[in-house]
Formats: C-alpha cells, sequence, structure tokens
C-alpha cells in the first residue's frame, strides 16, 4: 500500500491545531475550537480504527513501513508498526477525544490553547508508537514533555509550578542518558534502525550498560520505584485531561519502549537485570498499594495505584513467557481504559465540588445514582474483578511470574488483596454511607457529555473483560516473534560463553 | 600574480568604511545616513563573498587564506551583524546612542574579524584580534553618560588587554621555538617534545578562550553584557563569539595539529567547566541579559566539546552549533528589544509575568526560544546539541557527553523557569505594542527557523561538510 498511513495519523492533529491557530470566528470562538478538534479527533480515531482493520495479524514483523532520507548519511525517518504498537496508537486515538469533551466542562481558561496543546500532544504520542528508528523515537517522546508541561503548568491546580518542572526534569533527566546511548549505539552498529539493529546485533559486552541508559529513562516514565515522586504531584496538579493523557497514555510509552527497545536490543542484559526489575516491581505493587490506603485526596490514591498497576506490567514483562507478556499489554491498554475513566469520575466531582479530598464527600449513592454505577464499574476494574479487562491483565501476568518465580507471583498477588482494599474503601467513604454535607445536596447527576464518555468507557472495560481475544490475537504473532528472538539469543550467547 | 579576488572583501570593506567616515564627518546628523549606508555595505559584502564562495588560496606571501571555511563564517558575521542592526535600530535612536560613530565601529569590527579568521600568519592574526577588540571596547562603553556602560567598557578593555598579552607572548614565544610566524610552517616544525611550543599554545588557547568567554576566562562576560547598552549586547553576545570559534578552529587545526593531545585535554576542561558553570551560576539571575550571559558561557561549551574532539565531524558539529547559537541568540535579543514598557525597556525577568495573556506572540516567541536553547526536540536547538555529542561519542568521550547532557537538564531548569514567569504567573503589566518590521521579522524569522529545522535536519551539516578545513 502506497498510501503513508502513518504519517497520516501522525500529522493529522497537528494539522488540526493548525486550523485551529488561524481560524477566526468572531462571536463564538471557544465553540469554533471545540469543534475543529472533536473533527479533527474523530477522524483520527476512524484512520486508527481503519489501520487496525487493515492490519495483518499474522505477518511478523512490521507492516506499514515509510521511509525517507531525513540526516542525510547518519539516520532515516522510518516509520512502521507490529502487532504491539499498533494498539496503543488505536487507545492515543480514543483518549484524545475523551480529554476533548470531557475539557468542555473543565476548563475555563484559554481553552483554544488548551485543544492545540492536546492535539500537538496526541501527534507526538503517536508519533513514539510508530516510528522505528531510535533518534525518530527520541524525539517524539521528549518533544511530548512541552505541551504537558505547559498543561500541567497554565491550567493546573494551586502547587502547579512544582509538579510541572518536577515532571519535566525528571523525564528529562533519565532521557538524557538514553540519548547517550542511542549515539553509542549508532557508533557501535552503524545504524539507528532497530529493524537492522535486530539484525546486526549489539556486542553482549555493551549490552549491560546501554540496558541500564535506557532503563533509566523508562523507569522514570514508567514510573518506577524509587522514582516514581512526579507522577503523584502531576496527577494532582494536572487538570483532569492532563491527567487522564497521563495516566493513560504517557506512561504506556515506557511500557512499550522496555517491549520494543530494552528486550528486543538488549536480550542478553534484559534476561541479566531480571532480579533488579523483580525487586522494583514487586517493592512498587507492594510499597505504593499501601501507600494508596492512606491517602486523603482521591487523584492521589488512583496516582499511586497507577505505580502499583505498572507494576505489575514491567513484572510481566520481564517474565518473557507470552503470558506475562500478552498480560502486560493487556494490563496497560486496560489501565490505560480504567485509570483514564477513574480520573474522569473524579474530575466530575471535582468541577461540581471543587475538593477532590475523601473527607468531603460521602452518600453521593443517594442523588448520583447514574455517577455510582458507572464509578463502581471502574473501581472494579482497577481491583481486576473478573469479567471487567482489569481482571484478564493480572491473571496473565501472574500466570506469567508463576512460572519464572514462585514468590514474586505470591508477592504479587498480595498486591491484588491490598488493591482490592483501598479501591473499596475509597468508594466506601465516597459514595456510601448517609448523605450528611449539606453542600453536596444540590449536586446534578451526570450530564449527557460526560454521560456518553463514561458509559462508552463502562462499555469498553466490560467488553475487553469478556472478550479479550480481540486484543490478544492482534498482538500475539508480535509476541511470539519477541519471545522466540530473545531465547535465541540467550542459547546464543550461553553457546558462546561455553 | 597574484589573484586579489580572493581579499575582494576585505578590500571593499576597508574602502567604503573610510569612505563612509568622510561622509558621517561632513555632513551633520549623519547616523540615519550612515546606518542606511552600512545596510548597503554589508549585502554588497555579502553578495562579494558568495560570489566567490568555493575559491581557495593565498596570498602576500601564504599570510592570508581565503577558502569556503573563511566564507562561511564571513557570511555568518555578515548575516548576523545585519540582523543585530535591524533590531536594534529603534534601540539605539531612542536612547540616543545615534552617533554616526556606531555601525562605523561595528563595520571596524567585523573588518578586524575578516582579517582573523583568515589571517594564516601569527602577525596577520594579531593585528586582526586587536581591530577586532578596539573596535568592541569603544562600543561597550558608547553610552558615555551612562556610569554602568562606562564600567563595562573598562572592564573589558583592561581584561580583554590582559589576554590580549597572553597571547602576544604565546606568539612570541611560538616563534622563538619555531623560527617562523607561519601557521603551516609552524606545523611544519613542532615536534611533540617541544615544550616551549606547549607553553605557547597554553598562551594562545587563554587568549582565544578569553574572546569566546569560556570558563575559567569568563569572569567578564556577565559584567559586561549588563553594563553594555543592550544593542551593543546582542552584538557580543553573536558575532565575536563566531568569529572566536573560527579562529580557535582554524588555530588548533593548522599550527597545532600536532599537540592534539595536549590542546584535547584543555579544551575539554574547558568545555566542562562552562557547561557546568553556564548551568548553574544562571539559575540565581534575576536580569535577563545576565543570564543570556551566563547561558551564553554554556552554549561556548557546547561548541568547545565538539572542536575537542579533534576531528573533522567534531568541527562541524561545532560549526553547526554556533550557526544555530546564532539564530537563537537572535531571536532572544529580538524579544528583549519588545519588553518595553511606558516607553522604557525591561530587563529585569520579572517584567515577563504573565505577559503570554497581553502579547501573546511574544510569549510564544519566548517559549520556542527558551526549548530551544534549552535543547528540547523538536527544536532546532536540539539537533545542534545532538551533531555535538555525536561527534564527542564517536570519539569515545563519554564522561563529556554525560556531564555535558546532565547539565543540559540543569540548564533546562532556568529556561523552563523564564516560560513559568510568562506562562504560569498572574499578569502584573503587560509591554507595550511596539510595531517595528526589522524586530518582529527577526523575531519570526528566528522561531520559524527554529521549529521548522527539523523537516530538513541536514541541510547544515550538508554545508558544513562541504567546507574545505585547509
Amino acid at each position: 500500500m502506497n498510501f503513508p498511513i502513518l504519517s497520516s495519523v501522525t500529522l493529522l492533529p497537528v494539522l488540526g491545531a493548525l486550523f485551529i491557530l488561524f481560524s477566526k470566528s468572531k462571536k463564538n470562538e471557544n465553540k469554533n475550537a471545540i469543534n475543529l478538534s472533536l473533527f479533527t479527533s474523530f477522524a483520527n480515531l476512524i484512520l486508527t480504527i481503519f489501520l487496525w482493520y487493515s492490519f495483518d495479524k499474522s505477518f511478523t514483523g512490521f507492516q506499514f513501513i515509510e521511509e525517507q532520507n531525513w540526516v542525510s548519511g547518519f539516520i532515516k525517518f522510518k516509520f512502521g508498526i507490529d502487532g504491539i504498537s499498533i494498539l496503543f496508537i488505536v487507545l492515543t486515538a480514543f483518549i484524545t477525544p475523551i480529554c476533548i469533551i470531557s475539557c468542555i466542562n473543565s476548563v475555563k481558561t484559554r481553552l483554544k490553547e488548551f485543544l492545540i496543546a492536546i492535539l500537538i500532544l496526541e501527534t507526538f504520542m503517536i508519533g513514539v508508537f510508530c516510528s522505528l528508528d531510535l533518534v525518530v523515537f527520541y524525539i517524539f517522546f521528549e518533544a511530548g514533555l512541552i505541551p504537558m508541561f505547559l498543561i500541567i503548568g497554565i491550567w493546573g491546580g494551586p502547587k502547579r509550578v512544582y509538579a510541572a518542572f518536577k515532571f519535566f526534569l525528571f523525564t528529562l533527566l533519565g532521557s538524557v542518558l538514553m540519548l547517550v546511548a542511542i549515539i553509542s549505539i549508532y557508533w557501535i552498529t552503524g545504524t539507528t534502525d532497530i529493524t537492522q539493529i535486530f539484525e546486526i546485533k549489539i556486542p553482549v559486552k555493551y549490552q549491560y550498560v546501554l540496558w541500564l541508559a535506557f532503563f533509566s529513562s523508562f523507569a522514570v516514565k514508567m514510573p518506577m520505584w524509587p522514582v516514581h515522586t512526579w507522577l503523584p504531584d502531576a496527577h494532582v496538579e494536572a487538570p483532569t485531561a492532563g491527567s487522564v493523557i497521563l495516566a493513560a497514555i504517557l506512561l504506556k510509552m515506557a511500557g512499550y519502549g522496555f517491549l520494543r527497545f530494552s528486550i528486543g536490543m538488549f536480550p542478553v542484559a534484559s534476561e541479566y537485570f531480571v532480579p533488579l526489575v523483580f525487586t522494583l516491581s514487586i517493592i512498587a505493587i507492594i510499597y505504593t498499594s499501601l501507600v494508596a490506603l492512606m491517602q486523603e485526596d482521591m487523584k492521589k490514591l488512583i496516582a499511586y495505584s497507577s505505580v502499583a498497576h505498572m507494576g505489575f506490567v514491567t513484572l510481566g514483562i520481564f517474565t518473557f513467557t507470552p503470558q506475562g507478556i500478552e498480560g502486560s499489554i493487556f494490563q496497560m491498554l486496560s489501565h490505560g481504559l480504567i485509570s483514564a475513566s477513574l480520573f474522569l469520575c473524579v474530575g466530575v466531582l471535582y468541577d461540581r465540588v471543587h475538593s477532590r479530598l475523601i473527607s468531603s464527600y460521602g452518600g453521593i449513592v443517594n442523588i448520583l445514582p447514574k455517577y455510582s454505577l458507572v464509578f463502581a464499574v471502574f473501581m472494579l476494574g482497577a481491583l481486576g474483578l473478573p469479567g471487567t479487562s482489569g481482571f484478564v491483565g493480572e491473571i496473565l501476568i501472574l500466570i506469567g511470574a508463576f512460572q519464572k518465580s514462585f514468590l514474586v507471583a505470591i508477592l504479587a498477588s498480595i498486591g491484588i488483596i491490598l488493591g482490592a482494599a483501598y479501591m473499596l474503601w475509597l468508594y466506601k467513604r465516597v459514595v456510601f454511607g448517609k448523605l450528611e454535607k449539606s453542600e453536596l445536596k444540590e449536586l446534578k447527576d451526570l450530564n449527557f457529555s460526560e454521560g456518553t464518555v463514561l458509559f462508552t468507557l463502562v462499555g469498553l472495560v466490560l467488553f475487553f473483560g469478556f472478550y479479550p481475544n480481540l486484543i490478544l490475537e492482534t498482538v500475539h504473532t508480535s509476541v511470539e516473534e519477541l519471545i522466540k528472538n530473545y531465547e535465541q539469543a540467550i542459547i546464543f550467547n550461553l553457546n558462546t560463553i561455553k | 600574480m597574484e589573484n586579489f579576488n580572493l581579499i575582494l572583501p576585505e578590500i571593499f570593506l576597508s574602502l567604503s568604511i573610510f569612505a563612509t567616515l568622510l561622509i558621517g564627518v561632513f555632513f551633520k546628523n549623519s547616523y540615519n545616513l550612515v546606518t542606511n549606508i552600512t545596510y548597503v555595505i554589508i549585502i554588497s559584502s555579502l553578495l562579494i563573498i558568495f560570489n566567490s564562495f568555493n575559491d581557495s588560496g593565498n596570498l602576500f606571501s601564504n599570510s592570508f587564506v581565503s577558502n569556503s571555511f573563511t566564507n562561511f563564517f564571513k557570511i555568518l558575521i555578515l548575516l548576523g551583524t545585519l540582523f543585530v542592526m535591524l533590531i536594534t535600530q529603534n534601540y539605539i535612536k531612542e536612547m540616543k546612542l545615534n552617533y554616526f560613530e556606531y555601525p562605523l565601529l561595528l563595520l571596524f569590527s567585523i573588518l578586524g574579524m575578516f582579517f582573523m579568521i583568515s589571517s594564516n600568519d601569527l602577525m596577520s592574526f594579531y593585528l586582526g584580534l586587536e581591530l577586532q577588540s578596539l573596535a568592541l571596547y569603544i562600543l561597550a562603553s558608547i553610552d558615555r553618560d551612562n556610569l554602568k556602560s562606562n564600567e563595562s567598557g573598562i572592564k573589558y578593555f583592561v581584561l580583554s588587554a590582559l589576554s590580549s598579552g597572553l597571547l602576544l607572548y604565546g606568539c612570541s614565544l611560538l616563534y622563538g621555538f619555531t623560527g617562523s610566524t607561519n601557521f603551516e610552517e609552524i606545523n611544519l616544525k613542532i615536534e611533540l617534545g617541544n615544550t616551549g611550543a606547549i607553553f605557547a599554545m597554553v598562551f594562545i588557547l587563554v587568549g582565544l578562550a578569553f574572546k569566546v568567554s569560556a570558563v575559567p576566562f569568563h569572569m567578564w562576560t556577565p559584567d559586561v553584557y549588563q553594563g553594555s547598552p543592550s544593542s551593543v549586547t546582542s552584538f557580543f553576545a553573536v558575532v565575536p563569539k563566531v568569529a572566536g570559534i573560527a579562529i580557535l578552529i582554524r588555530f588548533i587545526h593548522i599550527p597545532f595539529e600536532q599537540l592534539i593531545d595536549q590542546w584535547k585535554n584543555i579544551l575539554v576542561f574547558m568545555a566542562l567547566a562552562s557547561m557546568i558553570l553556564g548551568a548553574v551560576a544562571a539559575i540565581g539571575q534575576t536580569n535577563i541579559k545576565r543570564l543570556i550571559a551566563y547561558s551564553s558561557i554554556g552554549h561556548i561549551g557546547y561548541a568547545l566539546a565538539g572542536i575537542s574532539t579533534g576531528t573533522t565531524t567534531g568541527y562541524s558539529s561545532s560549526v553547526s552549533y554556533i550557526s544555530i547559537y546564532v539564530i537563537m541568540n537572535l531571536g532572544v535579543f529580538g524579544c528583549i528589544f519588545l519588553m518595553k514598557k511606558n516607553d522604557k525597556y525591561c530587563e529585569d525577568i520579572k517584567d515577563l509575568s504573565g505577559i503570554s495573556k497581553q502579547n501573546p506572540l511574544l510569549a510564544i516567541s519566548f517559549l520556542i526560544i527558551m526549548f530551544s536553547l534549552a535543547g528540547i526536540p523538536p527544536l532546532a536547538g536540539f539537533f545542534a546539541k545532538f551533531y555535538v555529542f555525536m561527534s564527542v561519542i564517536e570519539s569515545g568521550m563519554y564522561t563529556l557527553a554525560i556531564v555535558g547532557l546532565l547539565s543540559t537538564v540543569i540548564s533546562a531548569f532556568y529556561y523552563l523557569r523564564i516560560i513559568k514567569i510568562i506562562y504560569f504567573d498572574e499578569i502584573e503589566n503587560s509591554f507595550d505594542k511596539i510595531k517595528n518590521l526589522g524586530i518582529t521579522s527577526t523575531v519570526f524569522l528566528s522561531c520559524s527557523i527554529l521549529v521548522l529545522f527539523f523537516l530538513y535536519p541536514s541541510i547544515l551539516n550538508n554545508i558544513v561538510n562541504i567546507l574545505s578545513m585547509n
């Protein structure tokens, strides 16, 4: 196929942003901007679903490859997708319109600029998942910092400046080491095209250091314990749409990075560092779950729960079993939906009461029945109840973990129990009980736009809970290929040592 | 028969400067006239150089050299001066600095830089350097009734004279130990064990490091940047840096080629120290010109890092870096000249508070330039750093690369602080709406180059790679 569909999917949001920038409407500027951005993001969603539809699930390797000479002699601008990346592109294209709808109610100032920032961010995020070249990947990966920094800093809460700086500097610090590693890879292999690097294979003696450099970037972005501290701040201060994008997509870039780059390029080092990753993951799962239990701020609680869920993801990835990796991908996608929805739920309450503290609520089931219903579904999804998408990911990861280490799997299971504890307790304190606070009595239930968004998400969470195969069969071939390459590399390395 | 076409730009510049000087003397209030003539002179010089871009050769018993490398830098200098004049014209008039000598001094210093870049002999090198510096001393103190301007002029003069003295001492040592003043002959006669030549090299590097304000010879920079009138600062921040980097590359490439192990250590140290100091010291600044001074020290550090590799790719990466640095700094100073409140120019960073609501275009220009200075992709500043670190890692200097990149994170902090003040803080005041085609077009051009650079990032490389280094 000659039509450059990946570039179109990537560039469409920026085009929309340019249209919004230059469109002038005299009387209703905001409405005009919202319509334009909704139009672009839905068009992009349709385009990505078409991409998913025309994607060949049985094909190993990359599809829809586009290549362009870029930095002459050095780097080619190369796009392409496989079963792992296609789903993240769809997720990104799906979450963006949801953010745009959600900000209609919550963003009061400079709506036009906000929409432009969201659309530009969408371009960068899709670019990350499309790129098949390390430098191109790095550029998209880092460029996303600019709009996100502005989203947190301009439209955020009272401590937004601190949160925005912490987010930016933490991520940048992790990433510059990755840049050193990328340039080193260029001088070791002579290329930054990852399909070629997979074939050339980086010598084992370099793999350990390079793996650590990539790890420093992805661990911050993931975020893994102990470098997770930027996430609660960023989540609490960011506006609802910002939190949604952060939780649903930005965190997934790191998981995707582990799958695509760390395991793909450094299989021997990945095997070597499994104990490190397992330890950090288990600490993340148990420690941050305990921390989440004690939170008084709803957004902070969900942020810590995100860290715990991401702990499951890294655990699953580094089991190197088909179940573990497919479970991780599934968990990332389902967490993308569920955490996004939970932040939207908090946003709904915040827009009405202007408080995120758990103690300001209680008994709202009496006046907000629809809201309580959708919140219940997402809460149950987050704690991994069978029948929701959250369950499938966790069970697959645990199956993978049991094959590797009994102890690790047991410890991770404790995390699930703790997850149930903080989520149920949150729900009990916010939704159940007597309606005592007078300011809550006047609340209105979900309006049309909120209802549409949240019920769509409920539908998806349940749909993927009952029919996970739609996702799993898309990723299956690519994951098998990944594990096959990984095992070959390990065996090859063992033979050379002998 | 010598080919005088090679030196045509210099001859043209000298003759036209003297002619213009006469016009300035004989007509009263001739600032406007002289400025317009200066524009014509600069553009004609550009055309002359473009016309003979690839001609190379020597003149005057091999003491003057002209090739695509020197021509590239001459074009960069002329373009830098042209845009500096465009953005400063209004300021000069309003601050009553409109002496007709002002544009002529710029031309004199350009002429000095031309001779310095093209010099192939210690004598012609020193003469060019001094011609440039003398014009700069006067420029720094051109605001005669302003105490700070005088102070900065004297500070610059004293310290610069000291460094010139060291440099001259180095030149004399070099002559004493090699018996020649010609670059190529020195290169042939220098031997590895020649301690005297190494001494000479250190002195010369110190002198040059002073001119480009590399740490530890940077002390004058913040004071001179802050004290001089902004119009002069914008020239200081752009043009002499370009010339300094050019002559530094020529120096270490030709006469000191054999001493690579020795100057490599010195340059690596200066690069590291400049990057770290530029990043750390800028954090506490409240005056935007002072902040730019420290940031320019940091940027020179990155340019030196490229040179310190001693490879052709390293030199090219430095040339690319300095070119992008020029574009970014012209944009910054364009923005600074737009910071005007109640007919007074502001220099305090706090004055920028919340201007994103009242002056959205100025705010977005600052945003683009600051992110580019911080080296965040996909802006041009990232590619500049990327090329430098590409060559640094090629030479296996991992410490330099890692420390350099970590200091970009630190320096990102203060660039972000400016963005924070512009976008996140509450509005305190707004600036006058200035309609000046020169400034707005320069800022617009600078920002659009920075943003669109990623579309064709090899354009600069392609040009730089064809430059002949000899």
